[in-house]
């Protein structure tokens, strides 16, 4: 009879010591990871060279959801690419919506009114939620928490039947126009809300207390893909992923937009930027978002009746009833909806999406043909880091680096 | 097709059966689908929340996703299948032991819905035989488990010893996607279309089943 | 993202490059394309810590075709900065700046693959489109249906039939 081993488990192993016990060690494979696979989140695909355990490269293939949305913009007029922004990032389809709204409203240099401004930070701070609960219930998975799934996706629920009792989808809404919204958010919707908006923080505070102080789920992310300030600079990370690295960069503080610099909030910074402190940023975003949401619910309440939609015909549609009624309406319908044209020139607006910096570069030509529209997708430079973070590690750490990461392949290959 | 009838009187204790093979293996297969989520883009979403909590496949049997195609019956094409992803889709659908079943879950890949563009197919149906389309952007919950309800119905309808009699299982090809037949020829009313790409002669899917 | 036109970027980007009026009160500045690279760097040099966005324009029929933009950040000084260089179609590239920002290393292939522009330095491979794609999708003169959209998918499944049928 053998000698039975004993394997100790010691956090922090270094991957040298552990190479050097490997019979394998030297000996290259190579491995391909996706398109198809759990752990990818879409269909990212990895070409992985593993020296036994350790990655010795990793080289990400995207472009398996490209569908051509930037050409899609081209061909199709601005008005009618608001649907496909949904289709972004699509779990937060609010955010993207506000993002490409408000680039045409810098190039069309017309202002929002303030109850539209309103409803949309609630919605948008709604969307950030929803995405950071997806963050957090498909990492979880991965790393094998399952529970947190089942956890995470009944909190989503409940605010895909808040968007849905407000816009009739789940997702997708593709309730932001230009000038505003689509519709007026009801004062009993905001109430519904507001109730929901109340229960969340103790949800937050059992999520907390299943995964933070839990041995597996921190040494699982911690010490894995950290990233210094000037690194985390130099590869173009914005949004949570940044801050975990130390840096205080929210572009609701720093350039706000929709009146951001009228809520009061904080934003959370990391120390030493690795998984964890991704997942501790985004669980205190999620409180901030609570934060604002009350604070826009508050002043929703106030401004009921006031208006929400930009009075411009060039851009707005006429209210529905009123096409009927006036035959100049019915003109300016027709105009808006056939060729609405957008001043000569360009115009950048970024706004902080849950992944990072969601920016909109449009371009026109004075034309009703769009000349440009550049998405300038978070998630892309996020999937771009992983080469620098994986080095390295284990392959088993992969899954806490591309989780902790934070991307959705819909803006990635958009 | 028959059902399951006990036999003898309901109080016996005798505790078995009556029926014919077709509708045992039908009943079992119906109520164990095992899906393939390919997860694509927005619909994947929809279809995790279709395991979650609130809306429960496993009240239909089919909430064991398997994210290997060889232990999986019902591939579910969630969201929008681009050219570049068509050939990893295929092979899936190729990886996949038969009997086997296709749901295109969402307008993209139906039809390939809003995007008309350079880089996606125009409806998953261009490349592998669909049995089931659900409409939406995505299509709610809802609308998917009554897709697979109709799934259900569908293989209620098959006749799995039927196709045993003519050999399908004994040539043996699972996997290589040279099938002889398509899968459900046993019981289609209507076939899948042949695609034949601009420019290209050569028939695409779906020739051998026109000959079959 | 006020401040049009900061002394700091026209003190680091000198003579060369001429100022243009933006519709969103960004600086934007124009460079010949041969001094682009240095241009870039002496902006980094002066606090532009990240790239945002690289890509680019075709203006055809305008000659020359393209314009190639970039999108510093600068985060201690609040300040966005865009940088213009014009492109012409028959001699299409430019200086990579991954030697920078690395983080500029997919905006420039996602360029190369939608527009044809090569970045001297840079990687040059295809980004979202599959490797063998022969068309630049995003120039104006590329149908929004594309050309032959499933060439690539054919090829391979008539060889995956070959195969199947030797076996």
């Amino acid at each position: 009879m053998s000698e039975t081993q004993i394997f100790e488990y010691k956090s922090g192993l270094d991957p040298e010591q552990l190479d050097a016990d490997d019979p394998l060690h030297g000996e290259l494979m190579r491995l391909n990871i996706g398109p198809q696979h759990p752990a990818t989140h879409g269909v990212l695909r990895l070409k992985v060279t593993l020296d036994g355990e350790t990655l010795e490269s990793c080289e990400p293939v995207v472009g398996y959801l490209h569908r051509g949305k930037e050409k899609s913009c081209e061909s199709l007029g601005w008005r009618k690419f608001f649907p496909h922004t949904d289709r972004l990032d699509y779990v937060q389809p609010f955010l993207n919506n506000v993002a490409y709204a408000l680039a045409l409203e810098k190039l069309a240099g017309i202002q929002v009114p303030q109850r539209a401004q309103e409803i949309r930070v609630l919605l948008m701070e709604l969307s950030r939620i929803s995405a950071h609960l997806i963050y957090l219930g498909t990492t979880a998975i991965d790393l094998g928490a399952i529970t947190m799934f089942f956890f995470t996706f009944t909190e989503r629920e409940k605010i895909y039947t808040l968007l849905d009792a407000y816009s009739g989808h789940r997702m997708n809404n593709t309730y932001v126009r230009m000038g505003g919204l689509y519709a007026d958010l009801e004062s009993d919707l905001v109430a519904e809300i507001r109730v929901w908006v109340d229960s969340f923080p103790e949800k937050l505070d059992e999520f907390d207390s299943m995964l933070t102080a839990n041995r597996i789920w921190h040494d699982r992310n911690a010490g894995v893909g950290a990233l210094t300030k000037e690194e985390a600079l130099a590869w173009s990370l914005t949004g949570p992923n940044l801050r975990a690295s130390g840096v205080e960069w929210d572009l609701r503080k720093d350039m706000p937009y929709s009146g951001y610099e009228d809520y009061d909030f904080d934003v959370p910074v990391g120390t030493t930027g690795d998984s964890f402190d991704r997942y501790l940023v985004r669980m205190e975003e999620m409180r901030q978002s609570v934060r604002l949401c009350r604070q826009a619910l508050d002043r929703l309440e106030k401004s009921t009746g006031s208006d929400w939609l930009l009075d411009d015909r060039r851009y707005v549609l006429p209210p529905r009833g009123r096409t009927h009624e006036s035959m100049e309406e019915l003109i300016f319908q027709f105009k808006v909806v056939t060729d609405m044209s957008l001043p000569k020139g360009e115009a950048y607006h970024a706004v902080e999406s849950s992944k990072g910096e969601l920016g909109f570069f449009v371009a026109s030509d004075g034309t009703s043909d769009p000349l440009r529209c550049h998405i300038r997708a978070p998630g892309l430079m996020n999937v771009q880091a992983i080469p620098l973070l994986a080095k390295g590690r284990l392959l088993s750490d992969l899954m806490a680096i591309i989780g902790g990461l934070d991307f959705v392949m819909g803006e990635v290959d958009r | 097709m028959g059902s399951l009838t006990p036999v003898g009187s309901a109080d016996s204790q005798a505790g078995f059966f009556a029926t014919q093979a077709d509708a045992l293996i039908n009943w079992g297969r119906k109520n164990s689908l095992w899906p393939m989520p390919l997860g694509l883009s927005c619909c994947g979403i929809e279809l995790m929340a279709m395991i979650g909590p609130k809306f429960d496949i496993a009240r239909f049997g089919a909430e064991a996703a398997r994210f290997s195609p060889r232990q999986c019956d019902v591939l579910i094409v969630a969201g929008t299948l681009t050219w570049k992803m068509a050939e990893a889709c295929r092979t899936i659908y190729d990886q996949m032991p038969d009997p086997k079943w296709v749901i295109a879950m969402g307008v993209c890949s139906s039809s390939g819905g809003m995007y008309d563009s350079y880089a996606v197919t125009q409806g998953v149906d261009m490349i592998l035989p669909v049995d089931v389309y659900v409409p939406g952007c995505p299509p709610r919950p809802d609308a998917v488990i009554d897709a697979l309800m109709k799934l259900q119905k569908k293989i209620e309808r098959e006749s799995p010893t039927g196709r045993l009699a003519q050999g399908v299982l004994e040539g043996g090809d699972e996997g290589t996607g040279a099938f002889s037949m398509p899968p459900n020829q046993a019981v289609t009313t209507h076939r899948i279309g042949t695609y034949v790409a601009p420019g290209d002669m050569t028939p695409g899917d779906g020739s051998e089943d026109q000959s079959s | 993202m006020s401040a049009t036109s900061d002394e700091r970027i026209e003190a680091a980007l000198g003579q060369d490059a001429t100022a243009r009026e933006a519709r969103d009160g960004m600086a934007t500045y124009i460079v010949p394309r041969a001094a682009a690279h240095d241009a870039l760097s002496r902006l980094k040099g002066a606090g532009f810590e990240s790239v945002t966005l690289v890509t680019a324009i075709d203006r055809m029929p305008r000659e020359p075709r393209f314009e190639v933009y970039w999108q510093l950040l600068s985060l201690q000084h609040k300040l966005r900065v865009r940088v213009v260089a014009e492109v012409p179609e028959d001699d299409a590239h430019v200086a990579s700046v991954v030697d920078l920002w690395p983080g500029a290393g997919y905006g420039e292939r996602e360029c190369f693959d939608m527009f044809g522009i090569e970045f001297d330095g840079g990687s040059n491979q295809r980004l979202l489109m599959p490797d063998g794609y022969d068309h630049f999708p995003l120039r104006k003169d590329f149908p929004h249906q594309g050309i032959e959209p499933d060439r690539l998918y054919r090829e391979w499944e008539r060889e995956r039939r070959s195969e199947a049928g030797k076996s």
